[in-house]
């Protein structure tokens, strides 16, 4: 019988079987941030196991400094001895930050792919849980917890134990407005946000193999809001054109190399899963939350759902949802009015995101009592942008042009929405309190978020 | 890592789906230079605490008798969401030792494990009548979590079997962690990445 791309890249990274369903396996690359990367350093150096392979550890700060334009360290006070921590415990061992000011900076799951760290075919793991990301370049990429990424520092390895596979397959064309962040959220949306608990994930089908590597990264992005770990797109040309060139991606006959090994990681066609579901693109439409957990999404046509008329399990968290969004059932969501709009974050900070949401907001303006900022996933997009002009289409709408971080996804930097407020975010959660204690979040794709900023309200990007 | 081998109290039913970890834990806690064991009174601030700072009453976590209570009992995809590691050890903070629940988020799960946090999965059903004969008896209740043999026994003395893996268990009950088991297979680890080295050398860096 065949292999799945997930099991090819697991089978090949196994030392040791430790029984019981556990293995050892090998971590070819390790990401580092501020909110955990300094302290784990620190912890493993402490009890006494320093970087075992520096040169398999990169680093980048973006969750606890400011994103307010010409910030430094000092901007956010808070988050200073983090970064310093980071800055002495990195510089100790020679693993490579990429610092704030530095060519390079940005949120660490647009870092990886942008230097060419992330490469088809490799386990990389990542203090995150939106390292599943990386599996967009058909990387098997998961997020860890503080004493898991002692455990690789000191080893380069990790004990684990085998997910079952699912494949998703997304078959058609996407209709207007439609994106791949409106394509994972449908597919959560369907299958709930515990559907991939204890699974790997694997999108496939025609639509996601027409999707450029960018709009691969914000699908795999979202795998963890359906409970999975790991989400992977097989490598292809597409893979490779967008890789070819980059920092650390190899070069000369090592590419080509590369390239032929990782022809051979595809799922064969004969493999198995444990579990297959497939979305017709027909039925994909721009998607917005309405609730406080990424399945609480409808199409942005359709109307607020009523708990009266929801599955039975559901109900209580459906009103209780509600109620901390302030919201009617039953009321079209378009239309409801929107106090801020953020884009940003791992998900949808890159520079075709930004080129979406620019054409929309160009030659337009922000609605008067609408906040609407634009964080740029890293100094390198943010550079490409300005060239291209886009910064002036943001700044003339009204729209702030902040510097590169994680910023509003998760707030941890002091950058919240208010109390009360209603935002519209391109992030990942919509969980209570996320965007800030009170903080009412609806998801959705860079081009709906700016519609909602020219609008003041939420708006259907195709009637714009 | 801590021990577990069998805890006896009362168990708070906090009966909501996807319990995330940013409701367990703030992620700006993480950022304050707060210690592992000093995040216990911010775990579940959004909840226990109103805006103004005051305690909630009607939050059962601020309830007689489950005020101190170790053991949570919770519904579906408890510790979902971020892989913040601060979530379990805020829970361990407030002096929860178990949480039972019908499944949980993977990274949390495996975080707990890495604390001496036991994960506990029931039937939602045996979940229920856990929580309703906790409530039957408010202050007498108590649930026993035997990791040892792998049962709850209930406030009326049901057992109710559980499943965890034996290397997991094995850990949990010798407060073993794995990088000093990790570590006595370095020879291992090294014959791989030599062998790796020559078959894919465009990833060592």
């Amino acid at each position: 019988m065949g292999k799945t791309l997930f099991d090819k890249i697991w089978d090949s990274h196994v030392i040791t079987d430790l029984g019981n369903g556990f293995v050892l396996l090998h971590i070819d690359r390790l990401l580092l941030h501020d909110m955990s990367g300094g302290k784990a350093l620190k912890e493993a150096i402490d009890k006494g196991y320093p970087p075992v392979q520096p040169r398999l550890i990169y680093g980048t700060p973006d969750h606890t400094m400011s994103t307010k334009p010409g910030r430094t360290e000092h901007t956010h006070p808070p988050g200073l001895p983090l970064i310093k921590s980071m800055r002495e415990t990195t510089s100790a061992y020679g693993i490579k930050l990429f610092d704030l000011g530095q060519d390079g900076q940005g949120i660490v799951h647009v870092m990886g792919p942008e230097q060419g760290l992330t490469l088809p075919g490799t386990t990389l793991v990542c203090g995150d849980s939106h390292t599943s990301t990386h599996g967009g370049m058909g990387a098997l990429a998961f997020g860890i917890g503080s004493s898991e990424l002692v455990h690789v520092i000191a080893t380069q390895t990790m004990v684990q134990r085998k997910p079952k596979r699912m494949r998703a397959r997304f078959e058609g064309k996407l209709m207007p407005g439609v994106t791949a962040k409106d394509m994972i959220l449908h597919l959560i949306g369907e299958l709930g946000t515990a559907a991939g608990t204890g699974y790997s994930v694997e999108y496939a089908g025609s639509a996601v193999r027409a999707l450029p590597v960018e709009a691969r990264l914000t699908l795999c992005n979202l795998t963890i809001e359906m409970g999975a770990r790991t989400g992977m797109v097989a490598p292809d040309d597409t893979t490779y054109e967008y890789l070819n060139g980059r920092d650390y991606a190899p070069k000369g006959a090592m590419w080509d190399r590369a390239v032929a090994h990782w022809r051979t990681l595809p799922t064969d066609p004969d493999a198995e899963f444990d579990r297959e579901h497939t979305i017709d693109m027909k039925n994909v439409a721009p998607q917005i939350t309405w609730g406080t957990s990424p399945e609480h999404v409808i199409a942005v046509d359709r109307a607020i759902p009523d708990p009266r008329t929801g599955p039975e399990e559901k109900r209580g968290a459906w009103e209780a949802a509600l109620q901390y969004q302030g919201l009617e059932p039953g009321k079209p969501i378009e239309g409801t009015q929107v106090d801020w709009v953020f884009i940003g974050s791992c998900t949808n900070s890159r520079i075709s995101d930004l080129r979406a949401a620019a054409e929309i907001v160009k030659g337009r303006h922000k609605a008067d009592h609408v906040t609407a900022w634009v964080v740029p996933g890293s100094v390198r997009i943010k550079a490409e942008a300005e060239a291209e002009g886009l910064d002036r289409v943001f700044l003339d709408a009204g729209f702030e042009w902040r510097e590169p971080g994680c910023s509003m996804c998760l707030a941890s930097n002091g950058e919240r929405v208010p109390p009360g407020k209603r935002s519209v975010s391109t992030s990942n959660r919509n969980f209570v309190g996320r965007q800030g204690p009170g903080a009412r979040t609806h998801l959705a794709s860079p081009a709906m978020a700016a519609a909602a900023a020219i609008k003041g309200a939420i708006a259907d990007v195709r009637k714009i | 890592m801590d021990k577990f081998t069998k805890v006896t109290g009362v168990a708070t039913p906090l009966m909501r789906q996807n319990v995330d970890t940013d409701l367990i834990i703030r992620i700006e806690r993480l950022v304050d230079n707060v210690t592992r064991e000093g995040l216990g009174p911010y775990a579940f601030e959004q909840i226990r605490f109103k805006p103004d700072g005051s305690e909630d009453p009607d939050c059962i976590f601020n309830q007689t008798p489950y005020r101190d209570a170790p053991i949570i009992l919770s519904r579906e995809n408890f510790g979902c969401g971020s892989s913040r590691e601060g979530a379990v050890w805020a829970l361990k903070g407030m002096g929860i030792k178990a949480v039972i629940a019908p499944y949980f988020g993977d990274i949390f799960n495996n975080n707990c494990f890495q604390n001496g946090l036991l994960p506990v999965a029931l039937p939602i059903h045996e979940i229920e009548q856990l929580a309703d004969e906790m409530k039957a008896s408010p202050g007498n209740a108590r649930i026993t979590v035997d990791l040892e043999n792998c049962q709850v026994i209930s406030p009326t003395g049901r057992t109710i079997p559980f499943q965890v893996d034996a290397r997991r268990q094995h850990a949990m009950l010798n407060g073993l962690d794995d990088i000093a088991l990790t570590m006595s297979r370095r020879d291992e680890i090294e014959a791989w990445q030599t062998s790796d080295k020559s078959s894919r050398p465009w990833v060592w860096l």
